[in-house]
């Protein structure tokens, strides 16, 4: 041990000369990996913002001729003629937002349903298992919910179902007119089984993303485990569940092939859940490949146009409201 | 103890001061650290101890809108010199955190190398030998020598702490920087760390930061009491422990305030 | 106890009955559907099913080799083509995405993820399909591929962020190289999770049809040349699903619960891999 004093500073004792330079003086190379590596990502990266880019110009472009050729009335006039060349895609946007309606008003109290006993009421051994069904409700593929629908949901519709509907509602005109099957019915039941799972996914980490501390001071308080989950949780997390409900609508109004199967594609607009009807992303599917004239496709693509456009309003919506409760995180992003 | 006629510096500060954004953590510290010594540096939370700690392997300029003025030299050479490369600088100096942060999906054996490898691979032979090495100046040794290949995970808190020790010693830094290294360990590992300390400072010139003042005495030879960011007092251990010279320094190692 | 309190309590215990019940019908459905899936498929399924390719039209017998095999090749070469983009965008969110450029890959991917699979459908149709005149499997990978990427990038970058700072202090403070941090320590820490994530995409893009309509267009006929249209189990369920013949309808629910089988196996795998890594994350 050296007696050397530590302050103040004096000049070394003895002047040590490194044999050689540091080492570490040489290798700026690493810097420059780093900048490969970088410059790689970034690439990859910069293929999201390119992708949207060539969909909205693919889109554009395409629907160009038509949306040139029949303006704004295209949003509502009824007439689909491809043999006079005349092109309006009301019906569809009709049964769109209505079949999507549809399913939310029965998804909804089954979804949020899900989600609170999953949170609040089901014991612990019942989580997971009752979870993973749940998601694996939004594994199955969309032709596999139009096959159950057309074989399985619309005999059960017809048989049990829409009788004594019909007995008790027929004078409304929501179950007006005969019952062939496909319908906005079977439309809207499909559609919303489709969506629960993705609901009640999103539900439910809002719902976890409430502090225990709101639930417990409820309970303290005396409130019986039904009033604490009303006074306390549900309203803490209400953007966050109105942001998965709409998630949901989002979903429900691009799904495509379970929807064709089952609505009955026709260009008609009618209050009677019980007549066929037609959405934006089934007549693309039905009709694209039997679009002979450049005008039929542009006038297909303004469809596809306007279902982008939709949609994307409706997911941003969705998201700012989720991310107000989950702070960014992908939330729902993890079911299937 | 024979008293060398003068001995090295390895480490030394000069006027070092460290910001975050505007704000000064550290201010204008001047510290010397002979070689082969242990120094504490200690104070209470948010007097900059840590701060200036992980200036000394650059590890502080990685926080965004960090910036360190002054000098910082090894070995006579200034650190923060443009031509120095951070990356190989960390090479050289090896640093123990708070927690354990053995990597998980690596074995014990892999961890101990992971620093050996970042220089391109050796011959196994080597790497075998640096490995043991260093478990063996960690202490750890007999406890793993026949679980190498097994999960980092699965040791306890104590045993992941000297594997972390291992790590950092086995590229042979000969600077070794420890901060709070035994604040999430139970007595046991404590003493078992700080046993270590006297052991390693043979071959490695230690600065740890503590904020365990007894720790201190049992450990270092010098100690650097800061407050607020500045140096307050430095001197030999037990001086600094018996007789402190700055008013400041009694209160705090009497415990009247931090 | 008063006539208030009693109210209180039986209203919660309604509650919670209603509550029980919906989430028992929300899985009732899931049941009723797989257990149609197996009663109306299972019987259909032997070895014929998988190894021939299907009659023609009307005929009895065939099977849904060319699918199976087609959903393989066109699943595969999406995933080629998708894994590394997306999990490249997924690291670089993670790692340098702080800023404007993070931010709105960040916005595009959440878009993109909400996208109806049918217009990815026709947009890859047009630059892939239209100007060469052909249908391909290729060109069906490339929209599948579309929609895997924005999900795998968010579900890596949600992955990556969930390794602890500590690690990458630590591997820095040895000396990492910034790229080396990111590649050997923190990716490789979440890699259960990423690829997790990259099963359950698969997973997911297994069993679309909507995107596959234009590009893929099907095949009914055994083929694996990818410059060529392909069927694959989704196209061909739908197919036999709206075709007049008894027949077919019988083998739609066999393929139906081949690909359910399928992409049950993925999303039990990913399932797996998550509880193989030890600390990775969930």
């Amino acid at each position: 041990m050296t007696t050397l004093p530590l302050e103040p500073v004096p000049p070394p004792l003895e002047q040590t000369t490194p044999s050689a330079e540091p080492r570490w003086r040489a290798l700026r190379s690493v810097d420059r990996s780093d900048r490969i590596y970088r410059r790689i990502l970034t690439t990859l990266a910069l293929a999201l913002p390119a992708l949207i880019l060539v969909i909205l110009g693919v889109l554009f472009v395409s629907a160009l001729p038509a949306v040139t050729r029949f303006g704004p009335s295209f949003l509502w006039t009824s007439t689909w003629d491809p043999v006079a060349e005349v092109y309006g895609a009301a019906p569809m946007i009709f049964g769109t937002l209505a079949s999507s309606f549809l399913a939310l008003l029965i998804a909804v109290p089954l979804a949020l349903g899900v989600a609170i006993f999953l949170t609040e009421f089901s014991p612990r051994w019942l989580r997971q298992p009752v979870a993973f069904l749940v998601e694996l409700l939004a594994a199955i593929p969309s032709v596999v919910y139009g096959l159950w629908g057309v074989f399985v949901l619309i005999p059960f519709l017809r048989s049990y179902v829409v009788p004594p509907l019909k007995a008790v509602l027929g004078w409304t005109p929501f179950f007006d007119g005969a019952f062939y099957g496909n319908s906005l019915l079977a439309g809207g039941i499909i559609l919303a089984i489709m969506i629960v799972p993705y609901i009640a996914a999103v539900s439910r980490e809002v719902l976890l993303a409430v502090p225990t501390s709101q639930r417990e001071a409820a309970l303290a308080m005396g409130a019986t485990r039904w009033e604490a989950v009303r006074s306390a949780v549900l309203p803490y997390g209400r953007a966050g569940l109105i942001g998965a409900i709409i998630l949901g609508l989002g979903r429900a109004l691009g799904e495509t092939m379970a929807v064709t199967m089952l609505i009955g594609n026709r260009h008609d607009i009618g209050l009677s859940v019980l007549q066929p009807a037609y959405t934006m992303a089934a007549a693309i599917a039905n009709e694209f490949s039997e679009a002979t004239t450049n005008m039929y496709l542009s006038a297909l693509f303004e469809v596809g146009l306007i279902l982008f456009v939709l949609t994307v309003v409706v997911n941003a919506i969705a998201r700012i409201l989720i991310w107000r409760v989950a702070r960014g995180a992908a939330v729902g992003s993890k079911a299937l | 103890m024979v008293a060398a006629a003068n001995t090295r510096l390895r480490l030394e500060t000069v006027r070092l001061t460290a910001l975050f954004g505007k704000n000064p953590a550290v201010r204008e510290v001047s510290l010397l650290f002979p070689a082969h010594t242990v120094t504490a540096i200690i104070g209470p939370s948010g007097c900059g101890k840590s701060t200036l700690l992980r200036c000394l392997n650059r590890m502080h300029e990685l926080t965004p809108d960090a910036a360190v003025t002054g000098t910082v030299l090894l070995d006579d050479v200034n650190i923060y010199a443009t031509d120095v490369n951070p990356v190989e600088l960390r090479r050289r100096i090896g640093m123990v955190f708070q927690r354990p942060t053995p990597f998980p999906t690596m074995s014990i054996y892999d961890n101990v190398a992971a620093g050996l490898r970042v220089n391109g691979r050796r011959p196994r032979q080597e790497t075998d030998d640096a490995v043991e090495r260093a478990l063996r100046q960690s202490a750890l040794w007999d406890e793993v020598k026949d679980r190498l290949a097994t999960s980092a995970l699965a040791l306890s808190g104590g045993q992941q702490q000297r594997l972390c020790i291992a790590r950092a010693i086995a590229p042979q830094p000969e600077i070794l920087l420890l901060d709070e290294p035994t604040a999430s360990l139970d007595p046991a590992g404590t003493q078992r760390i700080e046993e270590l300390c006297h052991t390693l400072k043979r071959l490695y010139t230690i600065v740890i930061v503590t904020h365990n003042m007894q720790q201190a005495a049992r450990v270092s030879d010098y100690t650097a009491f800061m407050y607020l960011g500045s140096l307050i007092e430095v001197g030999r251990t037990n001086e600094i422990f018996t007789k402190p010279q700055v008013e400041q320094t009694e209160a705090y190692i009497t415990g009247r305030f931090g | 106890m008063s006539a208030g309190t009693f109210r209180r309590h039986l209203t919660s215990r309604v509650m919670t009955a209603l509550v029980v019940v919906l989430a028992f019908l929300a899985v009732l459905a899931l049941v009723l559907i797989l257990g149609d899936l197996i009663a109306k498929g299972a019987s259909s399924i032997d070895w014929a099913f998988f190894t021939k390719s299907p009659v023609p039209a009307g005929e009895s017998g065939g099977g849904v080799a060319n699918a199976i095999v087609g959903t393989f090749i066109v699943v595969g070469l999406a995933a080629l083509i998708g894994v590394p983009v997306g999990v490249g965008a997924g690291m670089y969110l993670a790692e340098y995405g702080s800023g404007r450029l993070g931010f709105l890959v960040r916005f595009v991917a959440d878009v993109l993820n909400g996208t109806p699979s049918i217009v990815i459908g026709i947009v890859a149709w047009t630059f892939l399909v239209k100007p060469t005149g052909r249908f391909s499997a290729l060109a069906g990978s490339v929209a599948l591929a579309i929609l895997m990427i924005p999900m795998l990038a968010r579900t890596t970058e949600e992955m990556v962020r969930l390794v602890p700072h500590s690690l990458r202090e630590a591997a820095l403070a040895l000396g990492y190289p910034r790229w080396r941090t990111s590649l050997k320590v923190v990716a490789r820490t979440a890699l259960g999770g990423i690829v997790t994530g990259c099963l359950v995409g698969i997973a997911r893009v297994a069993g679309e049809t909507a995107p596959l309509l234009f590009t893929a267009l099907g095949n009914l006929n055994f083929s694996t040349d990818v410059r060529h249209p392909m069927q694959t189990l989704s196209l061909q369920i739908y197919v036999y699903a709206t075709g007049p013949f008894d027949e077919w309808h019988r083998m739609a629910w066999a393929a139906a619960l081949v690909l359910m089988g399928l992409v049950l196996i993925l999303a039990l795998a990913a399932r797996w891999v998550t509880r193989q890594r030890y600390g990775s994350g969930r």
